[in-house]
């Protein structure tokens, strides 16, 4: 195995292996995922017929938000324990670390959001179609929300109270998914074709692929200054 | 040409020629404000749709198209303050973020009013509104970000950063809320993007988006030299100017 | 002097609102030690995070082998070890756990094997599987001092070594210095402590 690779792996066991021995944690951004949405019918109206139109909407919003709060602790840990510092000052390239720490992030926060989404989708009343166009949507745009959303925490990790300031700088950039991810679902529940929509989201995942990870490599050495 | 503009980033300078520019600048503006505000409100004649009202847009487009140069504007400026760690660049960038929300926010309202007497609302989920409404959001994030960092360099590198990854953004939210807009059947009053528009109206308008332009600068020039002064209070040639 | 590998040429620091100094030259050696010294709040961490690259000087530059660390990360990084205030361990892993991560970050040479002798070698012995959790703040400092001797490099930054260390603990900080200077290597570090350390040292004084 070459160096880049080892650091890569190395990290990647280490943040699994630490989520791991925080068993109790890893599923706090479901449960809150999963109150967001069951908060609609409650202030909203349970009328099935209403719920299913605005079922897209409700399920993405909360994936936005569960999303951007299980970030917020991305760089935490790291920045107080120094381990940032010796992940700043190695030989291997910045930028490949960040992936393998979103990538580990990703594995523990947002794959199980695709697990719980069919759940979701039943409690609002989503025909099959729906349901998987937002399957289908999630597992492209949550890896998309991870990799923005790098960009705001490394920016806000050496900032005491960075929560709030955190939602203000990434909401506004989450819209572009918000816009297709929820379009692609009500498209796909009244039967029409979706692929423009994903294709839409794709091209944008391999956007953030190459920008962002770069990018929250400036901003971490930025903060850390 | 090269040695001209590292003559004029030094802080000095800059200092020196920009006293010279502003008073010239100001009269400008005066001058192009009250000649656009002369054309607009006295000599351009009334829509034949919408009466009166449309004489809002002498103030709405202007503010409207400031509030996206600024944030462009920005970006250039922290690309150059990145690339050649020129303080200059940060100090003009991080002195324009407040006048563009402003812009925005002047947008946003003007928008608003001229709104109410052509769809009966005050606030319509209409593409460019709601791209402005953006737009307001990440000149806020930007100065909440920059005000929340205590160290001035770390502030400025990190305000820049965001900038950078906004402007990389901006075209994508606002091709995607363009596409949002004609998929949902909002209200499709192109408001803004009349076929031709008469060379009266025009040419205030023309006018107005000048005065705004330079009242942009004047005031930019101000106070980026109390910033400076501030900064480089430490150096000799502030304690030479104030004893 | 002017094939030493280290320069810092006329660096300048600032702090929030505080001038802490300005231009500071120094330059570095093999075997050489330079310990930097000053009150609290002199600038002696601001001036440690500079040279290891992790913050950036008001003015002025580090150089290493003649290029600006700053645009040369990678080369500088491979031969330079850095100990901050914080030891860079995660409390929920074991020092071994701990260790074969920071030696990945690095060459990513180091097997289970050397990383046990170099904790027995630290005095860790028995304590390679307890989570760093349950460690006292002094076995923490000896787990981070491990990083110095897994992947040996010309370059030692170490910032308040002795924090949390007992007599032993000390004693072994100034055999591993004096060990490293002999063969070749150089430090940089700041200490509350006066420290004899056998060899070519010189200090600076920041105030």
């Amino acid at each position: 195995m070459t160096g880049l690779a080892s650091a890569f792996f190395a990290i990647l066991r280490r943040d699994l292996m630490l989520a791991f021995r925080h068993r109790g944690e890893l599923a706090n951004p479901l449960l809150f995922f999963l109150i967001i949405v069951t908060l609609y019918p409650l202030g909203v109206s349970p009328d099935p017929e209403l719920l299913r139109r605005i079922a897209p909407g409700v399920i993405w919003i909360a994936a936005l938000l569960a999303a951007l709060f299980s970030l917020e602790n991305l760089f935490r840990s790291d920045f107080d324990d120094g381990s940032l510092e010796q992940m700043l000052l190695s030989p291997q390239p910045l930028p490949v670390l960040v992936i393998a720490k979103v990538l580990a992030h990703w594995l523990v926060s947002g794959l199980p959001m695709l697990l719980l989404a069919p759940l979701l989708a039943l409690l609002l009343d989503m025909p099959a179609k729906a349901a998987w166009a937002l399957e289908t949507t999630l597992a492209i745009g949550t890896p998309l929300l991870s990799l923005i959303g790098a960009i705001g925490v490394a920016l806000t990790v050496g900032l005491k109270r960075g929560g709030i300031l955190l939602t203000l700088l990434i909401l506004p950039l989450y819209i572009p998914v918000l816009i297709f991810a929820t379009n692609a679902v009500t498209a796909a529940s009244a039967g029409m074709p979706v692929e423009g929509q994903l294709y839409f989201l794709a091209a944008l995942l391999v956007l953030a692929l190459t920008l962002a990870p770069a990018a929250v490599a400036a901003a971490l050495r930025i903060s850390m200054s | 040409m090269w040695t001209f503009f590292h003559k004029l980033a030094s802080p000095k300078h800059f200092y020196r020629i920009s006293g010279l520019l502003i008073p010239w600048l100001g009269a400008i503006t005066a001058l192009l404000l009250l000649s656009g505000l002369y054309f607009g409100l006295f000599k351009a004649p009334p829509d034949y749709q919408q009466g009166e009202s449309y004489r809002i847009m002498f103030v709405h487009v202007p503010a409207a198209w400031m509030s996206m140069f600024i944030y462009t504007f920005m970006a250039v400026l922290y690309a150059i303050y990145l690339i050649w760690n020129i303080k200059l660049a940060d100090v003009m960038a991080s002195s324009s973020a407040a006048m563009g929300a402003s812009f925005t926010f002047l947008a946003l309202v003007t928008g608003s009013l001229w709104g109410k007497p052509m769809w009966g609302t005050w606030w319509v989920w209409d593409a460019r509104l709601t791209s402005e409404l953006i737009l307001l959001f990440l000149y806020l994030g930007y100065i909440a970000l920059v005000s929340a960092i205590e160290d001035k360099r770390t502030a400025a590198r990190a305000g820049g950063l965001l900038i950078l990854v906004g402007v990389v953004n901006i075209p994508i939210i606002h091709y995607s809320v363009e596409w949002w807009n004609t998929l949902h059947q909002g209200p499709t009053v192109t408001k803004l993007d009349k076929p031709s528009i008469h060379a009266s109206m025009l040419l205030p308008l023309l006018l107005m988006a000048l005065a705004f332009q330079c009242y942009y600068f004047t005031l930019v020039l101000v106070r980026a030299r109390t910033e400076l002064l501030d900064r480089e209070r430490r150096s000799a040639w502030v304690k030479e100017l104030f004893g | 002097m002017s094939d030493a590998p280290l320069r810092a040429i006329n660096l300048e620091c600032i702090r929030g609102d505080r001038l802490l100094f300005s231009g500071l030259s120094l330059h570095l050696s093999p075997g050489q030690l330079l310990q930097a010294e000053g009150a609290n709040g002199a600038g002696k961490t601001s001036l440690l995070r500079v040279l290891a690259g992790l913050s950036r000087p008001a003015e002025g530059e580090v150089h290493w082998r003649g290029q600006d660390i700053q645009s040369n990360r990678a080369a500088y990084f491979s031969e330079m070890v850095y100990m901050g205030h914080a030891p860079g361990l995660k409390v929920e892993l074991s020092p071994l756990e701990n260790l074969k991560v920071s030696s990945a970050l690095r060459a990513g040479t180091a097997d289970e094997a050397r990383i046990e002798d170099t904790l027995a070698r630290v005095g860790l012995r028995g304590f390679e599987d307890v989570p760093a959790r349950g460690l006292s703040a002094g076995q923490k400092q000896r787990t981070a001092l491990c990083r110095l001797l897994l992947n040996p490099v010309l370059l030692w930054i170490l910032d308040e070594p002795f924090t949390a260390l007992d007599v032993h603990g000390i004693a072994l900080v100034r055999e591993l210095l004096e060990a490293h200077l002999a063969n070749g290597g150089m430090a940089l570090m700041t200490s509350h402590h006066a420290l004899e350390v056998r060899g070519d040292c010189r200090s600076l004084n920041l105030s």
